[in-house]
């Protein structure tokens, strides 16, 4: 059958299953655009700039695990989409994006439009091809879908000169099959490395998990739960692995890192044994590497060979597939219980619990963590995905919105990305349209890619955007206020009138300043047709505690003050206090573990000073 | 740190050999020097590539090669009995005086002379990168006008085949950046 480049663009993408594409259009792609007209079963977002396009993709691909597809025109149109594609690159999303190039002949020319997409997006893309003739158009765009969503995922870039677009070729899908010699997506541990982790695992008094985001690209929620449970182990999650271990469970110990829990990043400096899993030690987890774990063995399971002793050294290393992994290792581990290392994590949990402002009462002031807090018990009963943006609000997110389910959270991590948020949200809508979508985003980030209020308004979609408004770049002043002596260069920012804005856009906006507003304001919006934009405005200078300063150890951490506002009197009759999380496996740990109350904990470890929690109570640890 | 002599068999394709520059600049791994030709295969070329490393950070260079789509098969022969070849030409001056101990120091390196007029010898010398230093060196009071150096090519000696098997992640030691690892980016 003899097709035109731009039909056979379209028919590959129809037979790898796509149903929406977000895009926008310039003369390059122009062919394209023109044959899409014959391919109403792909639905087309006009998205109102290029990196939305892509984060729309992104959040299209993280929501529902299959590949998302961006499309733009040459030279701007391409180069505006690099952002979006490093942040898919730095956190392993598979999309695949199709740009135009001017005609073949014209290339290397400084033709108008004209840039080496390929040669920009190199360095941030997993694989990208230049394609100059419409019979190779076929197989780079299968292949393309292949590679992004084999082995460790990842964007793919396909440049396609106009006239490749526009003259024909003989499209044979079978032909067009992928030929990759040197693709290697697959690897599998010898069986000695897993003898190896088995005996480490077996014999650690002290282990830990470290869960990453490659159980949730896996799917091995309840093989990771298995194994926990199986030797008693608790689990911590990485930012992007957060929803990957149910935040009810037992077994999880919240988040590690910058502004992980206190309990967990003592918890990581405690252990004798570290078991990572779909995660790779990025700096922002770590600390200073010197000093971190330094007592602990590790084992580093990825399906990526190149994230293998990078950043830390490690004991045992099981490359492949974590389900694999997961299959062979789980009978050759024995039954434990570990009931003394759960009774030191569970003693720096009560000291920490208390400084944590989810229990403690309303002042009458809006705090963010306040509205992400009471978000989550508003919606609690629905499937919702949150999708946050960058900046203090997301770390509030990751602390205070309780995930239990894989992908109900969609955050730029690697990158860290603003204005990720609400395009990436548009993208996890059209992925999963039966769900509540929730744009958690700060004033400044939102204001980066805003304009897709008009994407969304255009689609008939419904996203909940909630801009936690504190009229500063939080995050940035928050470093100057510890690093910079309280010197905010260029962190204060205004910002339009985000209700009107909304209304401008035809949207609903809402505004809120009160705590006993949030419920609600929460409950307006999910009963409103198509998208709210809710301004909740909220304590300027609030900070994001814990936080490990740059170069410090993972647990010297800045920890929450106790004489803190939020501890001033004011009542929350709204909302009970929160039930604490159960704090040990009822199973495995006999209820004397289970239980431990603040006064009456001592740890049970010599090594560290057993510092009577009484006592550091009055002090913050700083 | 030590040098370490890596074998790339690459799908000769356009932009790979920018895949590979880049993927070495993109992870601050130091090229010494790198060459390319057509193989036995067509369709296949082969790089030799020579990179300042320790043996932590030479895992990291040969996984992260594998990782390139292009490339087909990568081979560390570091601790293999391989030889290591690079030709040279340099350009001498020389005086009536001189012209022949120059030529007696050609004649001790088995190397010849390509090319002669009155003032200037051209001489080729092929060999391991370290001969090829030590007639450089050995000429310089002579005067060396101009020197080119192709870098180094490498093949396993006798049955020594290249292996087709994925990176061996060895797992004691690490890469590990200098710094603290962390940056201070917000
Ligand atoms: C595109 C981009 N530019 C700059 C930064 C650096 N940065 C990180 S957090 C932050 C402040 C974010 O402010 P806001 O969106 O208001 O969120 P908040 O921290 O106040 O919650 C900035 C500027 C970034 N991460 N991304």
């Amino acid at each position: 059958m003899k097709l035109t480049g731009a039909e056979i663009i379209w028919e590959c993408l129809a037979k790898e299953g796509v149903d929406v594409v977000f895009g926008y259009p310039g003369g390059a792609i122009l062919p394209t655009y023109d044959a899409m007209t014959k391919y109403p079963q792909i639905h087309h977002v006009l998205v109102r700039h290029e990196q939305g396009a892509t984060h729309m993709a992104d959040g299209y691909a993280r929501a529902s695990g299959k590949v998302g597809v961006a499309i733009a025109t040459s030279g701007p149109g391409a180069t505006n989409m690099v952002t979006g594609i490093a942040t898919a690159m730095m956190d392993s999303s598979p999309i695949v994006c199709i740009t135009g190039q001017v005609g073949s002949k014209a290339i290397g020319t400084d033709a108008f439009q004209e840039t080496d997409v390929t040669g920009v997006t190199l360095p941030v893309t997993k694989h990208n091809y230049l394609v100059t003739k419409p019979g190779d158009i076929a197989r780079a765009i299968r292949e393309a879908f292949y590679i992004a969503k084999s082995g460790r995922p990842g964007p793919v870039l396909v440049d396609i000169t106009k006239d490749a677009q526009q003259l024909t070729a003989e499209f044979d899908w079978e032909a067009a099959a992928p030929r990759l010699p040197g693709y290697r997506p697959s690897y599998h541990a010898p069986a000695s490395e897993f003898a190896r982790a088995a005996e480490l695992i077996n014999s650690a008094k002290r282990p830990l998990i470290l869960a990453g985001q490659g159980i949730l690209k896996s799917g091995t929620t309840a093989e990771v739960l298995k194994l926990a449970k199986t030797a008693g182990i608790p689990i911590t999650t990485t930012l992007l692995g957060i929803g990957a271990i149910p935040a009810s469970s037992e077994y999880n110990l919240g988040m590690m890192g910058m502004h992980g829990e206190a309990w967990v990043n003592v918890a990581i400096q405690e252990a004798d044994l570290l078991i990572a899993l779909g995660m790779r030690f990025d700096d922002r987890v770590t600390g200073n590497l010197k000093t971190y774990a330094v007592n602990a063995k590790k084992i580093h399971v990825d399906i990526d060979p190149t994230e293998i002793n990078k950043n830390v050294p490690v004991d045992c290393a099981l490359i492949g597939d974590l389900r694999e992994v997961l299959a062979l290792i789980q009978p050759q581990i024995k039954k434990a219980t570990h009931e003394e290392w759960w009774a030191l994590i569970n003693a720096e949990r009560g000291d920490a619990a208390v400084r944590d402002i989810q229990s403690l009462p309303d002042s009458g002031n809006l705090y963010a963590a306040h509205v992400i807090n009471d978000l989550w018990r508003l919606t609690q009963k629905r499937d919702t995905i949150v999708v946050t943006d960058v900046g203090q609000h997301q770390m509030w997110e990751a602390q205070y919105f309780r995930h239990e389910k894989p992908r109900s959270l969609i955050t730029s991590g690697g990158l860290g990305t603003m204005g990720f948020a609400l395009p990436a949200a548009i993208g996890a809508k059209f992925a999963c349209p039966e769900k509540d979508v929730w744009v958690v985003v700060g004033d400044g980030g939102f204001q980066m890619t805003s304009c897709e209020l008009a994407t969304a308004e255009q689609e008939g979609i419904k996203v909940n955007v909630a801009i936690i408004n504190n009229s500063f770049l939080g995050m940035v002043r928050q470093w100057q206020e510890f690093f910079y002596d309280k010197r905010y260069a260029a962190t204060p920012m205004t910002g339009p009138d985000f209700v009107k804005l909304a209304e401008a856009y035809r949207l609903k906006g809402l505004r809120c300043n009160k705590r006993s507003d949030v419920k609600t304001t929460v409950e307006q919006t999910l009963a409103a047709k198509g998208t709210v934009v809710i301004d909740f405005v909220v304590e300027k200078e609030d900070t994001v505690f814990p936080m490990v300063p740059a170069g410090a150890a993972l647990d010297k951490m800045i920890r929450r003050p106790k004489q803190d506002v939020m501890l001033e009197s004011g009542s929350d009759k709204d909302w009970e206090m929160p039930v604490p999380p159960a704090i040990a496996p009822a199973a495995e740990a006999p209820a004397k573990v289970a239980v431990v109350t603040k006064a009456k904990v001592t740890k049970p470890v010599a090594k560290k000073a057993a510092a009577p929690v009484a006592k550091a109570k009055k002090t913050s640890r700083r | 740190m030590a040098k370490h002599t890596f074998i790339a068999y690459v799908e000769d394709v356009p932009g790979v050999l920018n895949r590979i520059a880049s993927l070495f600049r993109r992870r601050n791994f130091n090229i010494d020097s790198l060459t390319v030709g057509r193989t036995e295969q067509p369709g296949v070329s082969r790089m030799t590539v020579v990179v300042e490393a320790t043996d932590a950070g030479a895992r990291i260079v040969e996984a992260n090669l594998y990782k390139l789509v292009n490339v087909l098969r990568v081979d560390d022969l570091t601790h293999k009995s391989a030889l290591m070849r690079e030709l040279g030409l340099v350009k001498v001056k020389v005086t009536p005086q001189s012209r022949s101990e120059v030529l007696q120091l050609v004649d001790v390196f088995r190397a010849r002379v390509v090319d002669v007029d009155e003032l200037i010898l051209v001489i080729e010398v092929t060999g391991t990168p370290e001969k090829i230093s030590k007639f450089e060196l050995v000429l310089r009071p002579y005067g060396i006008t101009e020197i080119v150096r192709t870098g180094v090519v490498a093949m396993a000696r006798g049955h020594e085949l290249i292996s087709s098997a994925p990176p061996t992640v060895r797992t004691e030691g690490g890469h590990g950046h200098d710094d603290s690892g962390v940056s201070m980016s917000v």
